[in-house]
């Protein structure tokens, strides 16, 4: 059989299978093709870590509830050689995991579904009040800068929430400054919201600790964000005790309210819990069917949702980086645009989903722009050109790290994103680009720049479209048929669209 | 509009980059016989090897402790040229011309000290001009001097010829002339002059420069019609010659005429560009396809030259 030949039954292959899947998912499993109708269902994975001690081990977890606005459908624990079991008082409920001996490094997993339900307000029931925390010793000299904080927010509020955020307003002020007497013994630190508390009860506030998480797409290992809810004689506040703002922040999702700890460990040290998070759009139909169904059945079976969630986030990026090879390949082959590196603008592309488009452009831009400059003038020391590229990588480094201070310090944070550019990648483009100047002109050099940044927009366009996002996250089969795509493309004899132009002078 | 650019380039049988590569270089070319033209101190070896001509070499630096080897090779030259061994598209290449005691001069008249040539084989051994930055080696050669008759239609460098020979078939040639715009250099892309060339006298068809067609030299200003390369057949067959010794079956010869030894390959290129149909406002694949048509059988270099001087003549142009 001919090379062609099998091109062409390859293609065929592959793509009346990856249709061929999709459309089975859609019609049997009722995946919905497009992303609209769909829930947005919340996987949190939270991974315990610790160091056993070679002895009797009990962890015992704080358990999030079905609360105000956000409905837990589901949740999984792992645990391998641990006894477990789920303990509820009325207040909470604890997950408890127990072995008589391990040693070494131990992870425990809590993997939980939630989903959002309406937005009803919080509802307020006053907790028990005894969920409060113990109170700290103090040094006598802590004793009375905390009694001056007090009165002084007592001065200077009219009433329970004024007074609080007076309060942590005056703490973060006292704290912030050095060499004062901290309420923070240095040894053994506590955080911010701790500190409140303790002074909260002090001033006989009723006031309890909500410990929770921002829901934020593809995010590791986040911390939990520790919250304050105060009483004001008739109902119950929550404050931000680092901004000393009320109200709920958007997107949060609260793990525990009250109680005196998230987690607590027997028997090991230096426990640690740690959050991820990724937001899947599941068909609405299929949400309503977890609240009823066993987890694991088809639905999440074959899929990607089996993996653990950390890796899910992981693969939500990678399963776009074939649609930007897409793009790269169409440019290439149908139009002719010249790019410095072949795939190199696909890097770009995935560089500026974090950073955002525009900003993502002129810093690149920027980035390029001075490297060359740099280059330019290290052309004339005589360098290496394994040191060269090396001092060229410094300096892109350093240009990142000044940028990044630049822009928090004007408040541009989604700049901060830009140590997702390719370092490497970018100052070997830059001796490419130098060494192109030097040998072709910098008409060359423009024609390079220019296509490699359209072919990286316009595959960041791609990769961002919500459809695109859907259709290669939740049918991944579909990537064979994108293959064949290629596998066609790469026998494409058709004239480049540039070479329409370029040609033309040849048959006048 | 664009379907009927379309078909116009169609009728006329030019060929693009996606079809060269697809259906000529990927079809006739074997990846194996790659190495010997991607590296031109091997292709230099191999042709000397069957006695075809090249510029004489003088020496070759290959790794940086052999930098302290250079002045000792430089020593009796009073001109040499400098290229990367895997150097891509003419990229790398370093002429010197003349030479006072310790002082060397490029064409343009800018100097060069020993530690700048220095420097320059350095960079060359690091991979600075090599695909991909594989470490490379650096070829000292003598520097061609070009033979008069094609002297006047050249600035500062050297005019090359470069053939098209398809299954040992010389197809298409075009001379490439240096101008002031692309500082000597025989580059197209910097606005060297690319001069279509009838395959069967070697006479001009048209010239081209950034994509517009000139009648005169813009440097020297002498007229393209007029020009014939000495020698035709002679060349026709050392590109036939190509062939044999690469082994490949699309490529594309650069020849340099030489004042006393007449023509030498400079180098072979495996993916030679389609520019040559712009020159000669011919396309390509209808010779492709007469070739590809013939009868299956052994030719040999003076048959297939013959058939080529037969069969590709081009009516006289105006």
């Amino acid at each position: 059989m001919s090379s062609r030949a099998q091109v062409y039954l390859l293609a065929l292959v592959f793509i009346s299978t990856g249709l061929g899947l999709t459309l089975y998912k859609n019609r049997a499993l009722s995946f919905p093709l497009s992303p609209g109708s769909l829930t947005r269902v919340w996987e949190i994975e939270a991974k315990i870590s610790f160091w056993a001690n070679q002895q009797a081990i009990t962890v015992d977890l704080a358990l999030p509830q079905s609360q105000h606005d956000y409905q837990v459908i589901d949740e999984t624990f792992a645990s391998s050689g641990y006894g477990f079991d789920i303990r509820k008082n009325d207040e909470q409920r604890r997950a408890i995991w127990t072995r008589r001996e391990a040693g070494g490094q131990q992870t425990l997993y809590y993997k939980l579904k939630i989903t959002q339900q309406g937005t009803e307000a919080l509802q307020i029931e006053p907790p028990n009040p005894s969920t409060a925390p113990d109170k700290l010793i103090w040094t006598p000299a802590q004793e009375a800068t905390a009694a001056t904080l007090i009165e002084q927010a007592r001065a200077l509020s009219a009433d329970p929430n004024s007074f609080a955020t007076q309060l942590l307003k005056l703490l973060k002020q006292h704290e912030s400054i050095k060499g004062s007497h901290s309420l923070n013994d240095p040894r053994n630190r506590v955080s911010q919201a701790n500190l409140a508390l303790q002074l909260f009860k002090r001033a006989e506030l009723a006031s309890h600790i909500v410990r929770g998480i921002s829901l934020v797409d593809r995010v590791h290992n986040q911390a939990a964000t520790e919250l304050i809810e105060v009483f004001d004689g008739r109902s119950w506040h929550i404050v931000d005790p680092v901004a000393a703002s009320f109200g709920l922040p958007e997107a949060f999702f609260i793990w525990q309210r009250g109680g005196d700890s998230l987690l607590q460990l027997e028997g090991g040290r230096r426990s640690k819990i740690r959050f991820s998070l990724i937001a899947n759009d599941l068909p609405a139909k299929n949400v309503a069917l977890m609240h009823v169904q066993d987890p694991d059945s088809t639905l999440t079976d074959f899929n990607i949702y089996s993996l653990p969630v950390e890796k899910q986030a992981v693969f939500k990026l990678l399963l776009l980086v074939p649609i930007g090879a897409l793009v790269v390949v169409l440019f290439r082959v149908l139009i002719g645009i010249r790019t410095s590196g072949t795939f190199m603008p696909v890097l770009i592309a995935m560089a500026f989903m974090q950073t955002t488009l525009l900003t993502g452009v002129g810093l690149l831009t920027a980035l390029v722009i001075v490297g060359l400059w740099i280059r330019s003038y290290l052309s004339q020391l005589d360098l290496l050109m394994v040191s060269r590229i090396a001092a060229v990588l410094i300096v892109v480094v350093m240009l990142m790290a000044v940028f990044s201070v630049v822009s928090h310090k004007l408040g541009l944070e989604q700049m901060l994103n830009m140590t997702f550019f390719p370092m490497v990648i970018l100052a070997w483009t830059i001796e490419r680009l130098s060494i192109t100047w030097e040998e072709d002109g910098a008409r060359e050099v423009a024609v390079q720049g220019i296509g490699s940044l359209t072919v990286a927009i316009v595959a960041y366009l791609a990769m961002t479209n919500a459809l695109v996002g859907h259709l290669t996250y939740n049918f991944p089969e579909l990537l064979l048929a994108v293959l064949g795509i290629i596998l066609l493309l790469g026998q494409y004899s058709g004239y480049r669209l540039n070479e329409l132009f370029r040609f033309q002078s040849a048959v006048e | 509009m664009w379907i009927n650019r379309q078909k116009k380039l169609r009728n006329a049988g030019v060929l693009g980059l996606n079809e060269r590569n697809v259906s000529y270089i990927s079809r006739y070319n074997k990846r194996e016989n790659f190495p010997l033209v991607d590296n031109k101190l091997k292709t230099k070896k191999a042709a000397a090897a069957v006695n075809l001509p090249v510029p004489e070499l003088l020496g070759v630096i290959e790794s940086p402790a052999q930098l302290k080897r250079l002045p000792a090779l430089l020593n009796d030259q009073q001109s040499f040229v400098i290229k990367p061994a895997r150097g891509s598209g003419g990229k790398g290449i370093l002429v010197v011309n003349r030479r006072e005691g310790e002082h060397f001069f490029k064409p343009s008249g800018a100097l060069l000290t020993h530690g700048a040539i220095r420097h320059y084989v350095s960079n060359i051994l690091s991979g600075v001009y090599s695909l991909g930055g594989k470490p490379d080696v650096a070829l000292i050669e003598t520097l061609v001097i070009g033979d008069q008759l094609l002297g006047k239609y050249s600035h500062e460098g050297l005019p090359d010829i470069r053939i098209i020979v398809f299954k040992g078939f010389p197809v298409m040639a075009m001379l490439r002339c240096p101008t002031s715009d692309s500082d000597g250099k025989a580059n197209l892309h910097q606005g060297a002059v690319g001069v279509g060339l009838d395959i069967t006298r070697g006479t001009a068809l048209k010239a081209v420069q950034n994509d517009e067609i000139i009648s005169h030299h813009p440097d020297t200003g002498v007229k393209f019609s007029d020009l014939a390369i000495p020698d035709w057949p002679q060349l026709l067959k050392l590109a036939g010659h190509c062939h044999d010794f690469t082994a490949l079956g699309y490529l594309g010869c650069d020849i340099v005429l030489d004042k006393d030894r007449g023509p030498l390959i400079l180098e072979v290129n495996a993916r030679p560009g389609l520019f040559i149909q712009i020159a000669s406002g011919i396309g390509l694949r209808p010779r492709l396809q007469t070739i590809e048509n013939l009868v299956q059988k052994d030719w040999h270099v003076d048959e297939r030259i013959d058939y080529v001087l037969s069969h590709f003549s081009v009516n006289p142009s105006k």
